[in-house]
């Protein structure tokens, strides 16, 4: 399956463009919503504005080797920009739209970025703010022209005006646009991705042409996409699973990649491309489900009967069905009487009704959410990957899909497990270096190819899949020995949909401790039914109902967690609810929305102290960032309460 | 936004932040409205120019709105005259004077609660259809062709506004701050020359109003359109306006820029409340 290519099988992502456009000439490449109408691109028009913006670059002095950052949200304009940059020898470097000015400032500054092409004037603006202390930046080019006539346009141009001097200039530079094309191999630098980092600064991860297309050529084989698949691209650009799956798979399988029209649209954009190939995080399977709760909640009787009980037909049967296991016939009755009342009305109104292969990766996924949208038919599967390897490292095979595992091995890829249990991979789509930090790239990367994940985990001897238990680095020893996993418990708590994120402590101590955000959505619409008058989210958070729900949850967990030998010592024994969520903005999250244990535990260190003094309340002043970077402080008494603990039930077998 | 001489006078200039400001567009001289023995508004005269935004303020009951609806033409006054682009303006049907191209939005919101946003803001093209009731009835050529000019121009201002998430939803379901929107959309369907916008911000809260700033100064800079708008927060009149009207009991007590009204004797008076004769 590694793939050997052809001499003439395209070595580089325009070198796919130029493939595209020649067999699937008059096939939709692009599409996006906008005034309320899917507009759309055919590969042979998608070739000539990249040409055209290609040329336009040329024109602008863009040499081979230099770094073009692309910050916006997902456009087809951003996407050809992507295309375009590296058709001109030049390196793309993807920015996190929603990054604050200092972030962006210091990917500016690290890549030393000569050009940024950015989506709208709002990211123009973050840009200009940028240049007071980054200074390689030469030109801005900005695709939405709203709002800005009024700027001086000496070192600023619209997207449109270099398109058009790039088609007046072809004559002129077609000829070099064709070498620099023609220069690019497989081992050119194909993108550059910032890391989110859970720990310290972010760092440019150099993937070159080999790791991109032959990740994307074996990945495309496993999963058997076609030309024929639609997908809505909708997660950040700079994230590497984006890049994969909107550029790389994309162009390998010249499938087509829809817009939507905006942030706000998204569901409903969903709901009329129905993807066939879909991606997305937990957390986005968990805002549908509990919206989906939340609308039964308000159904008919009837209705809600309907649901309940093809539901439950359904979580019999339904992952049978697709694992292509034998059902009985009258079950089998039943399941399609359900498919034409209950699952395909439901499945259309998530957009889902053709998705053929769906992947969720990034958290672990709670099993009954897994179970919920498996049971309606949809096969969704999980992946393990990370930046460093191209995405990915482990996937599930159509037919052997669980909650509790990742896969096997995707084509090409080797693991090893270390002796501490660290996961390590080799792969074609491991990455060059980190840019600019040979120290970081040898000791994430051995001279033989082999990568640290900084995951524990173990391959399960059965089935040959991976099972991932907690980050290597967070996996540690309670103060009498056990072992403590924070993620594993903090995971379990969050499968409640009442609970947003948990943060688990215990690390060298006695017991462990928790902090729990509550879901806003989930827990507002409780209030809202019982009647509870909140008047902000630190109001609802320390409501007493709401904590002793919440104490509910977790005495529930701790329950389960005893059951598992290794780990029962993890039992939570007090928690808190915190007054503000985790948020990206104060640095308590990465911009993927994973926790910064080091970063909670200082700012919060107070809080954890009086977790482990048996007070019963704490006051505490919380500094927290808004989104237009101002500052304010929030204060707030929190009650601290006891759990259960189910004692170790060791001896008791 | 502010400029240090105000000239009354028809000479075009180009403020500092690069909007064009032409001649006088509307010209009300000697304004004089009764309803019976109440004079709502005492002679007043005032101008708006081309392209600039207008405000006028005043205390409660200084007759703001009275004078926005002589200028929409929904109240006649008893005296004095309107000059529109120089010529006077005979007394007119308020459709009338929308077909000159002034648009408006109200205090209240009047949307169609039962009816999308899409079909609202549909209604703001009335004045540019052209076929009648019996070609639109039978969905002739010139209907259609029409009909898809029209919603051709409201997505663009669905998209400039950021409403296309709602672009189906009934009004009656949308929270107040978005209606206030839908309202302005509405009143751009009509590409109107003079947009007037009474109380765009008021009942919103910091953010909406922000918001609401901002796509004011928009509308102004995109599409060139001159603004009168009154508005009771200050701080967005002072930032958001060109020139300001000041009126109190129905007379006009200052008119200037920003700057010269906030420091006018007269005008703090007003505000900070001194004893009427």
């Amino acid at each position: 399956m590694t793939g050997q290519n052809q001499p003439d099988s395209p070595k580089s992502v325009p070198q796919l463009l130029a493939r595209n456009a020649s067999i699937h000439r008059d096939k939709p490449a692009y599409r996006e919503k906008e005034f309320g109408i899917w507009q759309s691109w055919t590969w042979r028009e998608t070739a000539a504005e990249i040409e055209a913006l290609a040329l336009g670059l040329l024109d602008l002095g863009v040499n081979a080797g230099d770094h073009v950052a692309i910050s916006g949200r997902n456009r087809p304009a951003l996407y050809w920009s992507m295309v375009a940059v590296q058709s001109v020898g030049a390196v793309p470097v993807p920015l996190y739209q929603d990054a604050v000015v200092e972030e962006m400032t210091y990917v500016l500054d690290n890549c030393n970025a000569r050009f940024v092409i950015a989506g709208d004037q709002e990211q123009v603006d973050k840009i200009i703010e940028a240049q007071q202390t980054v200074h390689g930046i030469e030109h801005v080019i900005y695709f939405d022209t709203r709002g800005m006539r009024k700027y001086d346009h000496s070192e600023i141009t619209s997207f449109a005006d270099i398109q058009n001097e790039g088609r007046a200039a072809k004559a002129r530079l077609s000829k070099e646009l064709d070498a620099r094309r023609d220069a690019l191999g497989y081992d050119n630098t194909c993108v550059m991705l910032y890391t989110s980092g859970t720990t310290g600064r972010p760092k440019g991860v150099v993937l070159s042409n080999r790791n991109v297309i032959e990740t994307s050529k074996n990945t495309s084989d496993f999963d058997h996409l076609n030309a024929g698949e639609e997908t809505l691209a909708y997660l950040p650009m700079a994230w590497v699973g984006d890049f994969i799956f909107s550029i790389g798979q994309a162009y390998w399988s010249a499938f087509c990649v829809n817009c939507p029209e905006s942030a706000d649209t998204m569901n409903a954009d969903l709901r009329e491309i129905g993807p066939t190939y879909f991606f997305a995080p937990p957390a986005i399977f968990e805002g549908h489900l509990t919206q989906v709760m939340i609308r039964m909640e308000d159904a008919s009787r009837f209705k809600r009967w309907m649901f309940a009980y093809f539901m439950d037909h359904a979580k019999t049967v339904g992952p049978k069905l697709l694992d292509g296991e034998s059902v009985g016939a009258l079950d089998r009755l039943i399941h399609k009487l359900g498919k034409y009342l209950v699952y395909g009305p439901l499945k259309n109104r998530l957009g889902m009704s053709r998705v053929r292969v769906g992947y969720t990766a990034g958290e672990a996924i709670g099993p009954e959410l897994f179970d919920f949208y498996r049971s309606l038919g949809i096969n969704l599967k999980q992946l393990y990957g990370q930046t460093e390897a191209t995405v990915f490292i482990t996937q599930q095979p159509d037919g052997e899909v669980r909650s509790d595992t990742v896969g096997v091995p995707s084509p090409g890829v080797e693991l090893k497990i270390a002796e501490n249990g660290e996961v390590f991979y080799r792969s074609p789509g491991t990455f060059v270096e980190y840019f600019g930090n040979p120290e970081s790239t040898s000791s994430t990367k051995d001279p033989e190819g082999w990568v640290a994940t900084g995951d524990a985990g173990f391959i399960e001897e059965t089935s040959g899949h991976l099972r991932i238990i907690d980050r290597i680095k967070d996996v540690s020893k309670m103060a009498d020995g056990s072992l403590f996993a924070p993620k594993y418990i903090e995971n379990k708590l969050k499968f409640y949909p009442n609970i947003l994120e948990a943060v688990v402590f215990g690390a060298g101590r006695d017991r462990c401790t928790a902090f729990i955000n509550i879901d806003l959505t989930a827990v507002g619409n409780w209030a809202e039914r019982n009647n509870i008058a909140y008047s902000s989210y630190q109001e609802l958070s320390q409501h007493p109902q709401v904590l002793d729900t919440v104490l509910s949850h977790v005495n529930a967990v701790n329950e389960s967690v005893a059951e598992d030998e290794m780990l029962a010592g993890c039992q939570v024994h007090r928690f808190l609810v915190l007054h503000k969520e985790l948020d990206a903005d104060d640095g308590e999250m990465t911009r993927t929305r994973k926790v910064r244990r080091a970063v909670i535990a200082e700012k919060f260190n107070d809080l954890i102290d009086a977790l482990y003094d048996g007070s019963d309340t704490i006051y505490t002043e919380t500094e927290v960032t808004y989104e237009d970077g101002r500052k304010g402080q929030i204060k707030a008494t929190l009650d601290i309460r006891d759990a259960a603990v189910v004692a170790k039930a060791k001896a008791a077998a | 936004m502010k400029q240090d001489a105000i000239m009354d006078d028809n000479t075009p200039f180009v403020t500092a932040d690069g909007r064009q400001i032409g001649g006088v567009m509307m010209d009300l001289r000697n304004i004089t409205l009764r309803f019976g023995g109440v004079e709502a508004i005492k002679s007043i005269s005032f101008n708006i120019r081309e392209g600039e935004i207008r405000a006028i303020i005043g205390p409660n009951g200084a007759g703001k709105s009275s004078m926005l609806n002589v200028i929409s033409g929904f109240y006649k006054p008893q005296e004095g005259e309107v000059y529109f682009r120089g010529t006077k303006r005979p007394p007119m049907k308020p459709y009338q004077v929308a077909r000159q191209g002034v648009a408006r939005t109200f205090q209240n919101i009047a949307l169609f609660e039962g009816m999308s946003v899409l079909d609202n803001i549909m209604t703001g093209r009335m004045g540019h259809i052209k076929s009648n009731m019996l070609v639109q009835a039978i969905w002739a050529g010139k209907a259609q062709r029409e009909e898809d000019e029209s919603r051709e121009a409201v997505e663009r201002i669905i998209d400039f506004l950021q409403i296309q998430a709602i672009r189906k939803t009934p009004v009656g379901r949308l929270p107040y701050g978005l209606k206030k929107r839908v309202e302005l959309a509405r009143a751009l369907a009509a590409e109107p020359d003079l947009l007037l916008l009474d109380e765009p911000m008021a009942g919103m809260n910091v953010e909406e109003k922000e918001d609401m700033s901002r796509f004011i100064l928009d509308v102004n800079d995109e599409f060139g359109t001159t603004i009168a708008l009154i508005e009771h927060d200050m701080g967005v009149v002072m930032d958001l306006s060109d020139r300001v009207v000041v009126m109190d009991y129905g007379r006009k007590i200052g008119d200037g820029t920003p700057d010269e009204v906030r420091n006018n004797q007269e005008v703090i008076d007003a505000y900070l409340g001194v004893a009427h004769d």
